[in-house]
């Protein structure tokens, strides 16, 4: 699996698929990028669980804080680690031991552990780094053109206005994946250890 | 797998456009409004902290500038891209986002008169200093980097002379400084020369001159090539820093690869004010539809004009990079093998004197301030556009006072060619 660049297809696929998101690291503070996710995620229909042991007690949009992925005490399709890349494996290693085990595990724009999507892919589990599921969401859907994005997707199809908790068709024609040519090559630049 | 990328000139038709969600309009619609409403409180508090995608406030978006924006975006391969009111309102903006006062950027000596002036006068206000280099000699970039650069401005096609810029040289540099590198991609558009494939940073246009391309609407759009790490040393704190006008965001962490232009709507758009109208960014989306059919006969033309007046006995010189034995042919068949752009300037051996009579004798060439129309152009620059110049720095910018500008429109090449041969000849 390339985790440097990955298929429109793949990423549709997953987003397309799954309906319970559990957010490790899921922030109540309104301006973290974990709370924008959250929240947009759960706008478009996803059944979302916030994990964050700093805030078991509270709620995140009326879902509850669990502190631990065992905490959540029912099978859920995907894990996203809102962590640094430092604290990814503990989180593989956690998510590895749920019966059944999550379909997908999906690490946010910046995170990035080889090692730990190594294992989980030996379980099965499909992995996605370094994104952001509610960007690729926004791009697949071209919600994020309203933000002059460049969404690199196309479609002569007439869409419906979206509504809330809508989930929208991501099935438009893509340009050959997410990242553009040169976002592409900075991002490698970047993680190269060169 | 449906992953192909689709060519220009179908991107130049499609991207960013999709059928009006409401009314089936096949064609995008000028959103003439204001404002637009909100489905209820919590959906206006999320799009005024930035978490929801939608539209507040045309000064800060609209539908129609939307289309545009991933339209440009597409075409120059870059991640997102924001459309302002003119390309001079595009530089504000961009450099907004990376200069404090104090700060200084290097640019490139042979721009646009306008520019000059800008970066001169008008931003010395901001405490914004300019450094001046010569595009033909990179080393003189590396000089001229002190530990207050923020950023590096080049023309890749430079007015007024449409000498080529070697974009990937200058881009090692900025890269070795760690500074962006932005690109005014105008006289060229992505038909021509696409920056960021070259290294650049930041790519801005003048979106009234060919990419427009009818000579009726101005505007001004700002590409983000998605290549630049601006939390590195926390050197541009519009950026990487926590803003108080959002509550504590930062948004190179929260916008990733297109947190530029997300800085440049939400901190320089809506702040500074230079919107787009909705009828501008209509007008120019249509004129995008044929830019690769425009570019070519642009240049089709140009080259036989330029070849024209290379052969005239009145005529000294003729500087066209698309032209063998000019000094720029090398990094115009590089850089610009499609087509060495139409603007260009030429030299009287009669100097000031025959420049004025050229230009007033002319029947189909408009005199006028302006490049990139269907219609053919022409001007004196050293009267005009490059006035506010004194005359060394008129003859290193490009704009000596024998030297006329053309800027040559779609019409039939050889009605061009009669109206030079009889207003050479009068």
């Amino acid at each position: 699996m390339n985790h440097d660049n990955y298929d429109d297809d793949y990423i549709r696929g997953i987003l397309n698929g799954v309906k319970s998101i559990a957010m490790v690291g899921a922030s109540p503070v309104n301006v973290r990028p974990s709370y924008f996710a959250f929240k947009y995620l759960a706008q478009r229909g996803y059944d979302m669980i916030p994990v964050n042991p700093g805030q078991v007690g509270k709620s995140l949009l009326d879902k509850p804080f669990v502190a631990s992925l065992r905490d959540i005490g029912r099978p859920v399709d995907m894990i996203d680690i809102f962590r640094n890349s430092s604290h990814i494996m503990p989180v593989v290693e956690e998510a590895l031991r749920l019966d059944p085990l999550p379909k997908v595990i999906w690490m946010q724009l910046g995170g990035r552990d080889d090692a730990a999507a190594a294992r989980a892919e030996a379980a099965g589990i499909k992995v996605v780094m370094n994104r952001c599921p509610k960007i690729e969401y926004g791009r697949l859907s071209s919600e994020i053109s309203w933000m002059g994005v460049n969404s690199r997707t196309l479609s002569s199809k007439r869409a419906p206005v979206p509504t809330q908790g809508m989930r929208l068709s991501l099935n438009r024609q893509s340009l050959g994946g997410g990242e553009t040519a040169a976002s592409d090559r900075a991002t490698k630049n970047k993680t190269d250890p060169a | 797998m449906n992953d192909r990328l689709p060519g220009f000139a179908t991107l130049a038709v499609h991207a960013g456009a999709q059928p009006d969600p409401t009314t089936g309009a096949r064609a995008t619609p000028i959103y003439q409004t204001t404002s637009f409403v909100f489905n209820d409180a919590d959906h206006a508090a999320s799009l005024f902290g930035l978490q929801a995608f939608g539209n507040i406030y045309t000064r800060i978006g609209n539908p129609t500038q939307a289309v545009l924006e991933e339209r440009i975006a597409a075409l120059e391969g870059g991640t997102a891209a924001l459309a302002v009111a003119s390309g001079h309102a595009a530089q504000v903006v961009v450099l907004q986002q990376l200069l404090m006062p104090g700060d200084e950027f290097i640019a490139a000596r042979k721009l646009y008169g306008g520019s000059i002036n800008q970066f001169t006068h008008a931003f010395k206000s901001f405490g914004w200093n300019v450094v001046w280099a010569d595009p033909d000699d990179v080393d003189s970039f590396e000089r001229a980097l002190t530990p207050r650069t923020k950023a590096i401005f080049i023309e890749s096609i430079a007015n007024p002379a449409g000498s080529i810029t070697d974009i990937e040289a200058i881009a090692a540099v900025a890269r070795t400084a760690g500074v962006p590198l932005i690109v005014d991609n105008t006289l060229a558009t992505p038909y021509l020369i696409r920056p960021i494939d070259h290294g650049a940073d930041i790519v801005v246009h003048s979106l009234t001159k060919f990419l427009g391309g009818h000579g009726n609407s101005l505007g001004g759009v700002i590409v983000d090539a998605g290549t630049f790490d601006w939390s590195k040393d926390n050197k541009y704190p519009m950026l990487s820093e926590p803003r108080p006008e959002y509550h504590g965001i930062r948004i190179q962490e929260t916008f990733g690869n297109f947190a530029f232009a997300i800085a440049c709507r939400v901190l320089g758009l809506r702040d500074l004010g230079p919107a787009i109208s909705p009828f501008n960014a209509f007008m120019i989306l249509t004129g995008i539809e044929t830019l690769p059919l425009r570019m070519a006969r642009h240049c089709e033309n140009a080259k036989a004009v330029a070849e024209y007046l290379a052969g005239h006995p009145a005529v000294a010189a003729v500087n066209y990079s698309g032209l063998a034995g000019n000094p720029y042919n090398n990094l115009a068949r590089k850089y610009a093998p499609k087509g060495a752009g139409a603007v260009f300037t030429f030299s009287l051996k009669g100097g000031y004197e025959a420049g004025v009579n050229l230009v007033s004798n002319l029947k189909l060439f408009s005199h006028l301030a302006n490049v990139g129309d269907t219609r053919s152009l022409v001007i004196h620059p050293a009267s005009t556009t490059h006035s506010q110049l004194d005359d060394a720095a008129k003859v290193k910018s490009g704009a000596a006072p024998d030297v006329v500008r053309l800027s040559i429109g779609i019409e039939d090449k050889e009605d061009l060619i009669a109206d030079l041969e009889q207003a050479l000849g009068a």
